[in-house]
């Protein structure tokens, strides 16, 4: 972090103590959902969602081998391998932004081309693994499964999209060599890797099991009794597992990367809790922003509606995961679910700084393009879904 | 000789920047570091993952922290 931003933070941290009226009643109230926010992300999610996520995300980042991905994207493959490993690959590569955009650049200036790599710009984001855990999670399963599946259609369409109408300058771009990670002997069988990342995912399924509605019968409360014991059984065999097949060198990088995820994760997760609950609240209960603008703006499922949501989406930041409380407090103050997935789908996607950046990797003209097509496609994605469970 | 570290400024990069910086004081070799940042220019050596370190124009790792072994090995060679 650079001297100057460290001031600004400080400087912007004290004016918002000295000028914001803490002792008007409102204020209090959005001060005190803000934490009440906080914890219940702390006594729900933490434990038994967010934590097991990480170490999925560290095993991921770790174990899976990038280069096995990354030769698709080079400029020889197939295009049709191309796109569908573009909108998909972000499940394995694309936790943190900070590969997302060197790859971006090296796809579309070295590699398959600009169709693959904005492809991979759209989907990405939302379909990390965190992200997903975390939509589902918190929104509910529909809203975290219409996010993965609309971002990876959406995104095929958007490469192809782009593809067409920039096909012609796609030939002046520069080849030469590309250099990716090397493939390293691991030792183990694609079996034994495919069984440790299932159990992993399993101790999260089982850890985060939701309880049941009351009275209901049948397989789900019978799961729910169990899941202490299905999951502490899961916990050993992954024990077994670690000690049997992998050396300590990997167990000990595969807990740094984990590591990097919460402090990189964590901090700013928390911050974006607590923004969302003093701005928007928990679902029933006020805070500083009145409900009735939310469903003013965003309400329902009209074009109108969609449309601001992926516009407002596509302009605001949102750091890594952020985008779920805050969408938490919308839905909770009267968002329409078609909205919701627009703002899902175009705000991890774009936003102004990154804009910028993709402005300097390939030019205004294909940025404003992208981004009027990604904006144009969330609306319609968001009506659609809308429409289907409204 | 040149060593250049290349990536966007996430916590990786800046460790293998550090890793290379010890390695360069410690051997004593006569290195100029530099680090880049700009997707482009990353984009432009063909490199998609970061962090990477090119040592007088030959790509010497990529997406991954090198040890301080590894990086020695590469310095001294010269």
């Amino acid at each position: 972090m650079k001297e100057r931003t460290k001031l600004l933070i400080i400087v912007l941290v004290f004016l918002g103590c000295y000028c914001i009226p803490w002792g008007d009643a409102g204020i209090r109230r959005s001060g005190l959902e803000a934490f009440m926010m906080l914890q219940e992300y702390a006594r729900e999610h933490v434990l038994t969602c967010l934590i097991p996520a990480f170490f999925i995300a560290g095993a991921i980042a770790v174990f899976v081998s990038q280069a096995s991905v990354l030769k698709y994207f080079g400029s020889t493959a197939k295009k049709v391998l191309s796109y569908s490993v573009a909108s998909v690959s972000g499940t394995v590569l694309a936790v943190c932004s900070c590969t997302v955009l060197p790859l971006f650049a090296g796809i579309y200036s070295r590699g398959a081309g600009i169709g693959p790599a904005t492809a991979f710009l759209y989907s990405g984001p939302a379909i990390n693994v965190l992200a997903i855990v975390l939509t589902a999670r918190i929104l509910g399963w529909q809203l975290g499964l219409a996010r993965a599946i609309g971002a990876v259609l959406f995104a095929v369409i958007t490469g192809l999209l782009m593809a067409f109408i920039f096909r012609k300058d796609d030939a002046t771009r520069a080849t030469g060599q590309i250099y990716l990670p090397e493939e390293d002997e691991k030792g183990r069988t694609l079996l034994q890797e495919a069984l440790f990342m299932l159990s992993l995912v399993l101790i999260l399924i089982f850890a985060a099991f939701a309880k049941p509605a009351e009275g209901a019968t049948g397989l789900w409360p019978e799961i729910f009794a169990v899941k202490w014991y299905i999951t502490g059984a899961l916990l050993v065999g992954l024990g077994f597992m670690l000690k049997g097949w992998f050396v300590k060198d990997e167990r000990i990088t595969w807990v740094q990367s984990t590591w990097g995820f919460v402090k990189q994760i964590f901090p700013l997760l928390g911050a974006g809790v607590l923004v969302a609950g003093f701005m928007l609240g928990r679902p029933g209960h006020p805070a500083l922003i009145p409900e009735h603008y939310i469903q003013y703006l965003v309400g329902g499922n009209s074009v109108w509606a969609n449309l601001f949501a992926s516009v407002s989406g596509a302009l605001m930041y949102f750091a890594t995961l952020t985008e779920v409380p805050i969408l938490q407090g919308l839905l909770g103050a009267g968002m329409g679910k078609g909205p919701a997935l627009s703002l899902l789908l175009a705000g991890p996607a774009l936003s102004l700084p990154n804009m910028l950046v993709i402005g300097g990797v390939m030019g205004v003209k294909k940025t404003m393009t992208f981004s009027v097509i990604v904006v144009a496609l969330s609306t319609i994605a968001g009506m659609t879904y809308g429409w289907l469970v409204g | 000789m040149e060593i250049k570290v290349l990536g966007p400024g996430c916590a990786k990069c800046e460790q293998t920047e550090k890793i290379v910086k010890q390695a360069v004081s410690e051997t004593g070799v006569d290195a100029q570091i530099t680090k880049i940042t700009d997707a482009m220019e990353i984009a432009k050596h063909g490199i998609f993952v970061t962090p990477a370190v090119v040592v007088d124009g030959e790509v010497k790792s990529v997406g991954k922290v090198p040890s301080e072994e590894e990086v020695n090995a590469w310095i001294e060679k010269k």
